[in-house]
């Protein structure tokens, strides 16, 4: 009974919080729930709890406060029967450069207690999905950082999980080995029907990918929800104007007032979200006109993950990025003997 | 030990040994730095044999017992080091993942020390013989001594392992090694016990286990066979390898906070 409650359930999460010594509310009372087969999206910038979210959510560090249950077991107290039913690939591919990557498959399915027959089959058969069967026989200290991300999610598939746990999967990679890698989760949700919780700092990934995204800032979701109906909840496209003379610049940005708030800008550039809808691009056009200004360039730009993350903490996905390497910078100097 | 204990530690026990095979930096000065200082002992030094009351006439053989200690110092380094880039790296907590148990990641991760000591302990003899050292144990004295320098050895493995767990850094284990040379030099690693004059030294060696670990390979290679001196040494090896265990495991649930 137990069992089967396990498997129609996926994440459940309530007021989850950790609190580290002299330190933040790294996470700080978030509550989510993620479907089973369903690809969650939890978006944030470094530093916003991402990470400390998921290393609570595989049992590897206790929550503070509040209650987790996931594929339907307490992450406190059933931390053995999340284990078996999870796959995780954490931020760093950890994995042992001295060993082969066939080595690493017969590793982690004997650990999950796989038997020796299906051990060979299970890892030859991982290899070749996620197309390392040509390098299984190396060491990985050889691998690209795309072959060692895509060894990681066959080593966290080994033991057939119901529920993947990756942490931001795609940090360094190159656009070929991201597409790839999203295509494989993708598939691993439509085909497999594994539930995917799945966190990232790029916009992009989470656009593509997650059927459902939740945006943390500072330990808190600040919005949760399809990408489609967040981004519909901002609503409103920018446009954005490069004047051919520059000093028109100022110029420009009185008239695009007439039609919106300003937005975040390239240096050279305007822009405003457009209060209207795209519709009043034309007359944007011909307001511009009217007042003799030349435009150089003059680009529609449809409401991002950016935009949501933007309206709902008053800064950008990107600028709060720069913003915490500051703080980091700023706190490294504050430590490092004169 | 449960069927999935058993392929639990067969198979951290296999990636040990892989790891420690395929890293020659860890074997080649294990192999070379002792063989060098005996060289340069057994050189500088025999003219103590002249001294009244020293046990035998060849320095060489006094000496050949050193080499298995210093073997066995650099396993607090290699599985202190390689553990410690289990944590650095965060293959501890893929592991963690799994329903693996603490014992048999330590077990597991001694028997790249058990490897590296045995290809030790035999390196040291065969080159100590053929330089001219005795063996008045015989063959069975031989095999005698491979078991007690690979039990010291997987001993001091279990103090690398527990610095590892404890501090979570290379550099850490690392800095052990100068400590530990140290415990050597103040033992009989140069002189037997009962010929050292200075008060403070005599004393200090005395209560260093390290010349108690020394003197059971001196049994085995100047006297023969000497029951109360191979007890004392085995017994030191189990103490230090109980002790060191009980610490790492402690160390391990600490840094392994999994629920």
């Amino acid at each position: 009974m137990e069992a089967e409650t396990a498997d129609r359930t996926g994440i459940e999460v309530d007021g989850l919080v950790r609190e580290f010594k002299n330190g933040p509310r790294a996470v700080d009372g978030i509550d989510l729930r993620v479907a089973p087969g369903e690809i969650y999206g939890f978006l944030g910038p470094n530093g916003a709890g991402k990470s400390t979210t998921v290393l609570m959510l595989t049992t590897l560090l206790p929550p503070t406060e509040g209650t987790a249950r996931v594929a339907g077991f307490d992450i406190v107290s059933e931390g053995p029967r999340v284990r078996s039913a999870i796959g995780a690939a954490l931020q760093e591919a950890a994995l042992d450069p001295l060993l082969t990557g066939r080595e690493h498959m017969r590793l982690q399915t004997a650990l999950h207690g796989i038997g020796k027959p299906e051990r060979e089959r299970r890892g030859t058969e991982l290899l070749e999905r996620v197309g390392l069967s040509r390098a299984a026989d190396r060491a990985v200290g050889g691998y690209s950082g795309g072959m060692k991300r895509r060894l990681d999610l066959a080593l966290a598939l080994a033991h057939r999980p119901r529920i993947l746990f990756l942490d931001e999967p795609t940090t360094g990679l190159d656009i070929q080995s991201r597409t790839a890698l999203w295509e494989e989760v993708a598939r691993l949700a439509s085909d497999d029907g594994v539930t995917v919780f799945l966190t990232t700092q790029y916009l992009e990934e989470a656009d593509a990918l997650a059927d459902r995204v939740g945006i943390i800032d500072h330990g808190r979701i600040v919005a949760e929800g399809t990408p489609a109906a967040l981004k519909a909840e901002i609503g409103r496209p920018t446009v954005e104007a490069v004047p051919r003379d520059p000093a028109e610049h100022e110029r420009m940005l009185a008239v695009l007032a007439r039609f919106g708030e300003p937005a975040g800008a390239s240096p050279k550039g305007a822009a405003v979200r457009l209060a209207g809808g795209e519709s009043e691009l034309a007359e944007v056009v011909r307001a511009l006109d009217a007042e003799g200004i030349a435009i150089e360039h003059l680009q529609l730009h449809a409401p991002s993950l950016d935009d949501v993350f933007l309206t709902k903490t008053g800064r950008s996905l990107e600028g709060a990025e720069e913003a915490e390497e500051e703080t980091e910078d700023a706190a490294a100097k504050t430590v490092s003997p004169a | 030990m449960s069927g999935s204990l058993r392929t639990q530690v067969g198979q951290l026990a296999h990636r040990s040994v892989l790891r420690t095979l395929r890293q020659p930096a860890q074997i080649v000065p294990a192999l070379i730095f002792p063989l060098f200082l005996l060289a340069v002992n057994s050189g500088g030094l025999k003219e103590a044999t002249n001294l009244p009351g020293f046990p035998t006439d060849s320095y060489l053989t006094f000496a050949l017992a050193v080499p298995f200690m210093q073997g066995a110092l650099f396993s607090v380094m290699n599985a202190g080091t390689d553990l410690a880039r289990d944590i650095e790296t965060g293959f501890l907590n893929r592991l963690a993942l799994t329903p693996l148990r603490g014992a048999a990641l330590l077990s597991g991760l001694l028997a790249g020390a058990v490897v590296l000591g045995l290809l030790q302990a035999v390196t040291y003899l065969v080159v100590g013989l053929t330089a001219g050292a005795e063996l008045a144990a015989g063959v069975p004295g031989a095999l005698m001594i491979v078991a007690l320098s690979v039990t010291i050895t997987v001993a001091f493995g279990t103090i690398g392992l527990f610095a590892a767990l404890r501090t979570g850094s290379g550099e850490a284990v690392q800095s052990l090694f100068p400590v530990f040379f140290v415990f050597l030099f103040l033992s009989s690693m140069a002189l037997p016990l009962d010929l050292l004059q200075t008060t403070w030294f005599h004393d200090v060696a005395s209560a260093n286990p390290v010349s108690y670990l020394l003197q059971a390979f001196r049994s085995l290679l100047i006297e023969g066979w000497n029951v109360g001196d191979l007890a004392l040494g085995f017994g030191i090896a189990a103490a230090i390898l109980a002790l060191g265990m009980y610490a790492a495991s402690a160390a391990l649930k600490t840094r392994l906070v999994r629920t």
